[in-house]
């Protein structure tokens, strides 16, 4: 049963959840050589932009179309809201081009969000690979934000290489100022990394929390958090305590178009966070 | 407590002249291209008219029949769908701005249709479709501005076809709600008249001023006749007894291998279900690039493209878009919208260019061996001698 | 309190379920070792007649590659297994170790247990199974490494 949201799309009736609202690119800053975080701010001096963390919005860029991309910013910011993505194809790399001021069409936010409230008083471990640190990162401010609540919280990042760091000055930062323990690694090594090296997943078998008292928030490709429940499974955690961000073909976010089907679940609105015992059943299935 | 009464055929026309007088566009059955489709009629005399048709498993054909029905078929390739949900809709239109841009946005057109010839199984699909578009968590306002005002005058079916199964599914082929009239067709012994049963206030007011009759016990009895007689003809049967858990149970049965081997993915299937919805979003530009517009088009699982993402497509073979379409429409629809996706309207077995049916899929997986024969010529075909 | 070094092993998860004797045994193969950073451990070729259990830090196991240098290609740390090429003949290290961090590890004199396994096949068969369970993780991490997750969509 998803939790009511004060902004979800049923309560803004009246407005057509086809068209899209405009907003404007107050920062693009590329991060890698294929991945840019936007920074958007509603025009013409409307409110603000509230949002969970895990949810997304389609992005439209004019002329060129609109991409689903999860929302990358700390929630507790209603100023302003960020989006972290890669080069995937037309949309993106349109989107990559643009400038400050220059105007995006904007639906949402959709979707569920991760557990920051069932994980309250539990260890929280968190696994992400490549750009599914951005979805992440959200929850991580949130969790931050009330740090008292949470007894341990890991987060195991994996990268291509020590070039696709995302947000390499802000883990830095959390490592010092909060108490979070952060494990890097990268599949590639290059010249002076003198870091980990090596899967993500395997660092999950070795990593200090409690898996008596413990949810996991994993993101990333597919067969990285296929892997990743292995390893919380070996490690003792319950599918009830284990939450994954799921991706498929989206083109209209509010359940109509059929794209998203996984299963009897639609990704935009019953997803894209589930709870793995919801998705067990086919988590993994060719061809689902 | 249905109300019955007696409109004589000539009268029919003034039926039509009713719904025109009070602006409605008249859409129902006529005949175009060797097939029953669905547009717009001016006159009675549109409708096919002592025709009907033959259906098996890929083959549709008209014949005529040696009587003037005016309702003597069963469904073609067309739906309702086609109006409520029509195939390309304009959803905005946006201009550049300085910097930025400026939507304007579609108003969905305000048409009051009249939906002359409306079977059981297609009213269960509208039903069926109003779950998706009139749902909890968002309202599709096209297909609500559509939807509304809709005038229904249904028809209750005089015989089944051969790849009809809507009985098994619950949805026909009598009609019992959702509908402001209801005609039964009958023509014995030189008259011929129908039986309409009042759905809505509606309904009896577009009567007003159409000569009348309430309809006599022994007519009603003629009616309730044929619908029974309609139900015990069924071409198709489908046991729906647990088929969501069946189906499952079953993602790996070498039965989608089978089907595989003849499944074109040519998504006819889609296109002539009355209940499939999905769609497409095309964004699009004229050549200076200032102008820019979104649309809204059918889509089918089918497609090789529907699945796609970043690197390639989720659903990459026929066996698993064949799986996806099969279980959705009878098991994980069940979950989705608290009812079965199909109506048993048989249109999927018929238009398929190699005779996929449905039924039997279901049947080869519950491991029962078809019986010899039933998939083509299965129950004669009552249509001309009615 | 310092363990000893037959506490050390008992405890360990790789020697989880070893009869008591052999554990006795292996212990006694066993010796601390300590690694500052930027230590190598072994080298590529080198005779392979130990294996080491990581107790901490972080080692790279590493290959000379031309014009590239010392490539690391995977890290091991606490609690990881390290070398297992003194099975096999011709028991030469076809990988470098280096430490990335100071480093404390158990390291086993796996020239002498090879000879106890041959003598021993009840040990050799217990010491396998659990080598083979390492070798197949490794192989596992390998594969997922060499599928470039994050890389560029096909």
């Amino acid at each position: 049963m998803a939790p009511q949201l004060e902004n979800s799309i049923a309560a803004r009736t009246g407005v057509d959840p086809m068209v899209p609202e405009l907003y404007c690119i107050q920062r693009l800053r590329h991060e890698t050589d294929d991945t840019f975080t936007i920074e958007l701010s509603p025009t013409n001096g409307r409110g603000g932009f509230s949002f969970l963390p895990g949810q997304f919005n389609m992005i439209y860029v004019f002329g060129a179309g609109e991409v689903p991309i999860s929302i990358s910013s700390d929630p507790q910011n209603s100023k302003t809201f960020e989006h972290t993505t890669r080069i995937v194809g037309a949309v993106t790399r349109s989107m990559g081009h643009l400038k400050k001021g220059d105007s995006l069409g904007v639906r949402g936010p959709y979707g569920t969000h991760w557990p920051v409230e069932e994980a309250e008083g539990r260890d929280v471990i968190i696994v992400t690979g490549g750009i599914g640190l951005a979805p992440l990162r959200p929850a991580l401010y949130y969790l931050m934000a009330h740090r008292e609540k949470y007894h341990k919280i890991v987060l195991l990042y994996g990268a291509r290489t020590p070039e696709d760091i995302l947000y390499r000055r802000e883990l830095e930062r959390w490592r010092s100022k909060f108490d979070l323990e952060i494990q890097v690694t990268v599949d590639r090594g290059t010249r002076g990394w003198r870091g980990n090296v090596g899967v993500v997943t395997t660092m999950i078998g070795r990593s200090p929390f409690d898996s008596t008292n413990a949810i996991a928030m994993a993101c990333g490709p597919e067969v990285m958090m296929r892997f990743a429940v292995m390893e919380f499974q070996r490690r003792g955690l319950s599918s009830g305590d284990i939450y994954l961000s799921m991706e498929r073909n989206m083109k209209c976010a509010i359940g109509f178009c059929g794209h998203c089907q996984y299963g009897p679940a639609f990704i935009c609105k019953d997803g894209p966070v589930f709870r793995f015992d919801r998705i067990e059943p086919i988590f993994g299935k060719a061809e689902i | 407590m249905p109300e019955n009464l007696v409109l004589a055929r000539e009268h029919l026309q003034g039926l039509f002249n009713a719904l025109k007088t009070r602006d409605y566009q008249v859409l129902g059955p006529t005949v175009r291209d060797g097939a029953i489709v669905y547009d717009e009629l001016n006159s009675v005399e549109e409708l096919p008219i002592g025709w009907t048709d033959e259906q098996q498993g890929g083959s549709y054909r008209l014949k005529k029949r040696n009587d003037r029905a005016c309702f003597g078929y069963v469904v073609g390739p067309h739906s309702w769908k086609r109006f409520l949900h029509p195939p390309a809709v304009r959803l905005w239109q946006a201009a550049r701005n300085g910097k930025g841009f400026q939507i304007l946005e579609e108003k969905p057109a305000k048409k009051k249709m009249a939906f002359v010839g409306v079977r059981a199984c297609e009213l269960h699909a509208v039903a069926i479709q109003d779950r998706v578009f009139l749902g909890d968590s968002a309202i599709d306002s096209h297909y609500q501005a559509r939807r509304d005002g809709i005038f229904v005058l249904a028809v209750n079916c005089g015989q089944a076809g051969n790849t009809c199964f809507c009985a098994s599914m619950g949805a026909g082929p009598k009609v019992e709600s959702g509908f402001d009239l209801a005609l039964t067709e009958i023509l014995e012994g030189g008259e011929h008249y129908f039986v309409a049963e009042i759905g809505t206030e509606l309904g009896r007011e577009i009567l007003k001023g159409i000569p009348q009759a309430a309809a006599s016990a022994a007519q009603v009895e003629k009616a309730k006749a044929i619908h029974a007689a309609t139900a015990n003809q069924m071409g198709r049967s489908l046991d729906t007894v647990g088929i969501k858990e069946l189906l499952y149970a079953n993602l790996e049965h070498p039965r989608w291998d089978e089907v595989a081997t003849r499944c074109l993915t040519c998504a006819n299937c889609t296109m002539v279900c009355p209940t499939c919805f999905c769609s497409t979003v095309e964004d699009v530009t004229d050549l200076t690039g200032e102008h820019a517009e979104r649309w809204r088009k059918w889509d089918s699982c089918f497609t090789n493209d529907f699945s796609y993402i970043h690197g390639g497509s989720v659903r990459a073979t026929a066996k698993s878009r064949y799986r996806q379409w099969m279980t959705h429409k009878l098991a994980t629809w069940i979950d989705q919208f608290g009812s079965s996706g199909c109506v048993g309207c048989g249109r999927c077995i018929t238009w398929c260019p190699v005779g996929i049916d449905i039924t039997e899929e279901v049947r080869a997986i519950r491991g029962t061996a078809s019986p010899a024969g039933a998939g083509d010529s299965g129950k004669e075909q009552h249509g001309a001698d009615a | 309190m310092v363990q000893t070094l037959e506490g050390i092993v008992s405890e360990h998860a790789f020697f989880k379920g070893l009869d008591e004797r052999y554990i006795k045994l292996v212990a006694g193969c066993a010796k601390n070792v300590r690694f500052d950073e930027g230590q190598i451990i072994f080298r590529e070729g080198d005779a392979a007649d130990e294996f080491y259990f990581i107790r901490e830090g972080l080692v790279a196991v590493e290959l000379m590659i031309p014009q590239r240098g010392f490539t690391t290609l995977q890290t091991v740390g606490e609690g990881d297994v390290l070398g297992w090429s003194w099975l096999m003949p011709p028991y030469r290290w076809r990988f470098g170790a280096r430490t990335l961090q100071p480093t404390r590890a158990l390291a086993f004199d796996g020239k002498c247990l090879r000879n106890k396994c041959e003598e021993d096949h009840d040990l050799g068969y217990e010491l396998l199974k659990r080598f083979t369970f390492v070798v197949t993780e490794r192989l596992e991490a390998t594969r997922l490494q060499l599928l470039d997750l994050y890389g560029a969509p096909a």
